[in-house]
């Protein structure tokens, strides 16, 4: 299946993001500021996303993952670096080309209680895109097509009048999504999209957003923390750390034959509901927290809590590469990774 | 006799729309030394009934309407208010889940740590500190001795959640009541935490409740389970049993519904619908909308806990059918 994924998903990308750099300065003094240092949010970053694939993004708070959704968003600036869309640089643009840009990608936002404004209707918030892109829909025609879209996203189109707070958390989030659908965006950007949802509700966006996914061909950017969710529904994973990638390839390379100590740890770290396979699985526990990212460690951002850190990885940055020990083998384990000394280690996951 | 024992627990808001039935007869008991999960979604009346075992619910809009809380022989609901408050912290303590909010931001962590040993034991100021800073490093907390000055914010997630697990623990209480400990923390740090809470466990021989929402935390840490929907407890079991052989049609949805690290599924099975409103729960069985096996009799008699097995209980019907099907 991942097979298939890659050469009939494959073509042109539909994003081309390099070396993407988000800064934000740190400043002191009221009237004269001065900075005295920055926040490395976002620290050089490359991936592509192609039509109708859905690329995960995993990592733990601080990792950078959600500046860089707001980055494709263009709702902040990189410091440097490009976001390619179909071949055009989003980062230079304003006015008119930007606004074009931006219908095509939309996002949907992790809180559904707060992203939703308490004082407009379901049918106000759907169809809002529509105020900013008229040429989207008719005038005349908008009610409709709010109604359809409430359709498609499971909720009863009779719902258009009422107010977000009638609704339960699944609900709101499937409003978000439906406003997040209503320009027919290509690209969709999904931020912890169901974190804060209920176990079983969880289940039933999930769910929707894949069946949307197939119906429109739509490409997802899926950010989120909780790595079973994003295997579930991805077909590329990138395990960021303090503003770096970590790790990229698709689901089974990085679930099954992990090559970087972080991706290890992550998922030795994840607990598994069940018992059995839980006493049988052997845990890595990392020491301390992640590093500042105003101050992080020099070279590999990872060493000071990894457990293979040598003197090497304080010199030098490891470069996002396929590891030379795999290169070529056709293993699972020949996927980019930004470890000096990557290999597999056997059964991270034992299923 | 067990260490805690509730029994027929009822607790209801009182609220502008009406009352809110938040609990409604549940029991468990948790012996010294054991592990007790409480897993539930949000609104199923897992932490209002942990608040009540506490004695910290807001009362009003709360109500206890009903049952008893017995700790080493004593029922809670029957002492008055200043015997309550001397086993509060000292017998039985709470972990929350957020500690950020959970700590005083204007106090020194050395100061709230102190605290505990200066009210409940009335220890003098340079005592409590060196006590704090003991307990700091029986939390694993790096440089303990330099820290203890520090405030909240200059904690991280996991450091402040160590510094709400040394406060609870200050005491040597026999029963800690954690709920939702690691749900804020990253997952990394959230398996440090829970390593630790079982450590300590261990050490001091507690009983500990542990309420949560994923069913992946408990798996490994509890002895059994008690899985509540809609204020009533639906599955009790010991914790491998439940996983390998749910005998409730909730407990199996939630078990399908979550998607697994070790396994790419096609289509998350779904539990169709939400959970109910505390103001209207439906007759019945409370989870007879969702449930995929419902019949006549689910929407009219409430199922009580029939027993499966040997410390297994199931709310359903037809957990016969349940039972021999998995």
């Amino acid at each position: 299946m991942t097979e298939r994924r890659e050469q009939g998903g494959r073509g042109e990308p539909i994003l081309e993001v390099r070396d993407l750099v988000k800064h934000f300065p740190l400043t002191q003094g009221v009237f004269f500021k001065r900075q005295i240092g920055a926040v490395k949010a976002v620290d050089g970053i490359s991936f592509d996303l192609y039509p109708g694939e859905t690329l995960g993004i995993v990592g733990e708070s601080g990792c950078g993952k959600s500046t860089v959704a707001k980055l494709l968003m263009n709702l902040e600036q990189p410091t440097s670096g490009t976001i390619r869309y179909k071949g055009e640089d989003i980062t230079r643009l304003s006015g008119r080309a930007l606004k074009a840009v931006r219908r095509n990608i939309q996002m949907v936002f992790q809180d559904p209680y707060t992203s939703l404004n308490p004082r407009m209707t379901v049918g106000d918030i759907v169809g809002e895109p529509f105020d900013i892109h008229p040429e989207a829909a008719p005038k005349g025609d908008r009610r409709r097509r709010v109604q359809e879209l409430l359709d498609v996203v499971g909720l009863n189109p009779e719902y258009i009048n009422r107010y977000p707070h009638q609704f339960s958390g699944g609900q709101r989030q499937r409003i978000g999504i439906a406003r997040g659908l209503a320009l027919r965006p290509e690209v969709i950007v999904a931020d912890e999209p169901v974190s804060a949802l209920d176990v079983s509700v969880q289940a039933q966006v999930v769910n929707l957003m894949e069946r949307l996914q197939d119906e429109f061909g739509l490409s997802y950017m899926f950010i989120a923390h909780d790595l079973s969710i994003v295997r579930h529904i991805s077909d590329r994973v990138g395990v960021m750390y303090l503003g770096k990638m970590a790790e990229i390839g698709t689901d089974e390379q990085i679930y099954e034959h992990p090559t970087h100590p972080y991706t290890q740890a992550l998922l030795s770290a994840v607990p598994v509901p069940d018992p059995e396979s839980e006493g049988k699985r052997e845990r890595i526990v990392l020491e301390g927290d992640v590093p500042s990212p105003a101050n992080p460690p020099s070279g590999c951002r990872f060493r000071t809590r990894c457990w293979k850190a040598q003197q090497r990885c304080a010199d030098e940055v490891p470069l996002l590469a396929v590891p030379t020990l795999f290169e070529g083998s056709g293993s699972g384990a020949a996927h980019p990774s930004a470890c000096h000394f990557a290999e597999e280690r056997a059964a991270v996951v034992a299923a | 006799m067990s260490l805690l024992d509730v029994r027929d627990l009822a607790v209801e808001f009182r609220t502008r729309d009406g009352v809110a039935q938040a609990v409604n007869g549940v029991s468990y008991s948790v012996e010294a030394g054991e592990t007790l999960a409480v897993l539930g979604e949000s609104g199923s009346g897992k932490s209002v009934t942990a608040q009540a075992v506490m004695g910290i619910l807001d009362m009003p809009p709360g109500r206890i309407t009903g049952g008893e809380i017995v700790f080493q022989g004593r029922d809670l609901l029957t002492l008055p208010e200043e015997e309550r408050r001397k086993i509060r912290g000292s017998k039985m303590a709470m972990i929350f889940q957020d500690a950020l909010s959970s700590l005083n931001p204007v106090l020194t962590v050395g100061y709230q740590l102190a605290e505990m040993f200066r009210v409940h034991q009335g220890l003098r100021r340079k005592e409590a500190r060196a006590r704090a800073v003991e307990l700091m490093e029986r939390v694993r907390i790096p440089a303990a001795r330099q820290r203890v000055g520090d405030f909240p914010h200059q904690f991280s997630g996991g450091m402040r959640q160590r510094i709400m697990i040394a406060m609870a623990l200050a005491l040597e209480p026999d029963l800690i009541i954690a709920d939702e400990p690691t749900t804020a923390l990253d997952v990394t740090v959230q398996a440090q935490v829970m390593e630790l809470l079982a450590d300590l466990q261990r050490e001091y021989n507690m009983g500990l409740i542990l309420i949560t929402h994923d069913l992946g935390v408990v798996a490994d840490v509890a002895d059994k389970i008690a899985v509540m929907y809609a204020g009533r407890i639906v599955e009790t079991a010991p914790v491998g049993n439940l996983y390998r052989t749910p005998a409730h049609p909730y407990t199996k949805g939630l078990l399908d519904s979550i998607p697994r690290l070790d396994q790419k599924g096609q289509q998350l099975s779904v539990i169709r619908g939400m959970p109910p409103s505390l103001l209207q729960i439906p007759p019945g069985c409370a989870y007879n909308p969702r449930c995929p096996m419902a019949r006549t009799v689910c929407r009219t008699d409430e199922p009580p806990l029939y027993e499966v097995v040997d410390e297994r209980r199931s709310a359903c019907h037809f957990w016969k059918e349940m039972f021999d099907a998995s």
